[in-house]
């Protein structure tokens, strides 16, 4: 399968109960996909068409303020649209599920693969102090698992969680393992699971309002606290990365997603060489995996990041790392691909030699 | 009369009127004179007449009644800035057992929100539309608005709005009500105890409507805002019906319920 139909079809696994999205290229297959499998007669998801992706992160809204699963996708320049929309569902403290099949950028940029989304997924990207969980998959089969995995997540902290993938992990064709149907959630477990939900306000409680607005600046700074607390948790509880060829490692490389298939070959290529290099994978974004980096940093000789940007993730290596060694970018731009070959002179050139 | 009691007055045999339970008990936030304060009052009347209050998911604007989840005793959203219909098309997709309505001022639902609202409107979204027009934006501070009157002042429009600059005034209702998905499309006022009952009546059909589940129903409710027009508030409705019904006809302007 194509990494954005096997998102698509782990969604509806995962008891999704609605998408609401826009087409743009690299991810259109996500909703076209959905349309096709008739959702609604297997497991009665909702699959809508916006008018833009402002409409579809507010369906969003909406949705997920009645306790509903649901999600959206889109690619940067309609992840850029959906910004306000992301800051209230954080602000309200919403769960949902946004995929982010990252292009070229800046504006309307190049529909090719790219990570230049980086500082706008993990650093917040609408206004406001708030974080969404970062899930960056790598293969087809972590696009349909992250699916699943992000629903958990941000029920589990009632939190946007944002799948940050890219143009090639989308459109690539691997072969996938996909988990059983599980039902939907029926009203019953709905109100039972999210008591905070607007399901309608019945006698014995209550009633429920999702709102972000707090007129009051010392409840408004007292949720600001419980946002940093909630964040400081996640980032105690969920932080995930994946590390190849590092137990003796001597030089470092760090990447996500399509950078990290690359890499792992640049690692395979430099240790035909005899050179003792090693992959640090991070799978969550935010949380980002400062503790394993920083542990790694104090035995290896040079870290050289490799991201499809002018160099982001870069920035939260280096506050890893601090000045213990050096630390490097090496990235190409606008849509292009580096080959494993580019990331072995990298290393020698920035790291080994320089 | 002098020589009854207050205790006489509040027996139940006495009583004629009573505020809703669907009203909480927090003291309005709107000027004394708004035609908010009615609006909410009669929705929540016809929530409770038709006995709904736990299957109705209400939502919030920005401007005005952005707080009206403080005194609508239902559960409610608070919605980006027009974006209220978006919100309101995925509950009731996602719950269509359940009454949803927006509740939006005219910055909300005519400027920002004019792509939500044409497009829940041209889906045929089964939800109810309540748009408050009182031509001007209130909370801000009197700003014009996409409703706001040629020659109207305002705040950004000081020396009377001037169409050739400022580009004229938007009838959304009529407009809506060209699209194929709206069933009823009514405008209405609450400036007077007759129109109230109107609006009262409109805004029960519209809810009714739900259970055909045909599309939207839309009722603009012409306001005034006495504040933002500089008036005292007996002024404003003065003003509103030698100005603004003129150009915003009241009546029901689209039922298409059969």
């Amino acid at each position: 399968m194509k990494g954005n139909e096997a998102f698509a079809e782990a969604a509806i696994r995962a008891g999704a109960d609605g998408y609401f999205g826009y087409p743009i290229t690299p991810q259109s297959e996500v909703m076209e996909y959905l349309m096709a499998e008739k959702p609604h007669e297997r497991t009665g998801m909702v699959v809508l068409q916006a008018e833009s992706e402002v409409a579809a992160i507010n369906m969003v809204y909406g949705g997920a303020a009645c306790g509903k699963r649901v999600l959206t996708s889109s690619s940067s320049p309609g992840i850029s649209l959906k910004q306000e929309g992301i800051s209230y569902i954080a602000g309200a403290e919403l769960p949902c599920l946004i995929l982010n099949v990252v292009r070229g950028g800046p504006g309307l940029g190049t529909i090719q693969p790219s990570q230049s989304d980086y500082f706008q997924s993990t650093k917040g990207g609408g206004h406001g102090d708030y974080r969404m969980i970062v899930l960056a998959p790598s293969s087809v089969q972590e696009m349909a698992d992250f699916a699943g995995l992000g629903f958990e997540l941000a029920f589990k902290y009632r939190n946007p969680v944002m799948v940050l993938s890219d143009g090639a992990i989308g459109q690539m064709m691997e072969k996938v393992e996909l988990e059983e149907q599980r039902p939907r959630f029926t009203e019953e477990e709905i109100i039972k699971n999210t008591p905070w939900a607007t399901t309608g306000k019945t006698k014995n409680r209550e009633r429920n309002i999702i709102t972000s607005l707090n007129l009051d600046s010392a409840k408004q700074e007292q949720h600001n606290i419980d946002l940093q607390k909630k964040y400081k948790l996640i980032q105690e509880k969920e932080t995930r990365f994946e590390l190849i060829n590092c137990e003796d490692a001597e030089y470092l490389i760090v990447a996500y997603g399509t950078s990290a298939r690359l890499s792992q070959k640049a690692v395979d290529l430099l240790r035909n060489q005899g050179i003792k290099a090693g992959l640090l994978r991070p799978i969550t974004l935010f949380p980002f995996p400062t503790e394993a980096i920083s542990k790694l940093a104090d035995r290896v000789k040079g870290i050289l990041t490799v991201e499809m940007s002018a160099g982001q993730m870069v920035e939260d290596v280096k506050l890893a790392v601090g000045c213990r060694v050096k630390v490097e970018h090496f990235g190409r731009m606008g849509g292009i691909i580096p080959s494993p070959t580019e990331v072995v002179e990298a290393m020698h050139k920035k790291i080994i030699g320089g | 009369m002098a020589n009854i009691t207050k205790e006489e007055i509040r027996k139940p045999e006495n009583l004629v009127y009573k505020k809703t339970d669907l009203l909480t008990d927090k003291a309005l936030s709107y000027c004394p004179g708004c035609g908010h304060g009615t609006t909410h009052r009669i929705i929540m009347e016809v929530l409770e007449e038709m006995d709904i209050q736990d299957k109705t998911i209400g939502i919030a604007p920005v401007g005005c009644s952005v707080l009206a989840y403080d005194f609508m005793n239902i559960d409610m959203q608070q919605a980006a800035h027009g974006r209220a219909p978006a919100l309101a098309t995925a509950i009731k997709r996602l719950m269509p057992e359940k009454f949803v309505f927006t509740y939006q001022g005219d910055g909300d639902l005519a400027a920002i929100g004019t792509a939500e609202t044409i497009h829940a409107c041209n889906r045929g979204e089964n939800i109810v539309i309540i748009f408050i027009n009182n031509g001007i934006y209130g909370m801000t501070g009197g700003q014009m608005a996409p409703t706001t009157l040629p020659g109207m002042k305002s705040s950004t429009s000081p020396y009377g709005r001037d169409t050739h600059l400022m580009g004229n005034p938007l009838k959304m209702t009529e407009l809506v009500a060209q699209l194929p998905g709206t069933i009823y499309v009514t405008r209405q006022s609450v400036h007077t105890p007759s129109n109230v009952r109107k609006t009262k009546k409109a805004i029960r059909k519209a809810f009714e409507n739900q259970k055909l589940n045909k599309g939207v129903s839309f009722v603009e409710v012409v306001s005034n805002c006495n504040s933002g027009w500089k008036m005292t508030p007996v002024q404003s409705n003065k003003w509103m019906e030698e100005n603004m019904f003129p150009f915003y006809p009241l009546g029901d302007i689209k039922v298409n319920t059969d």
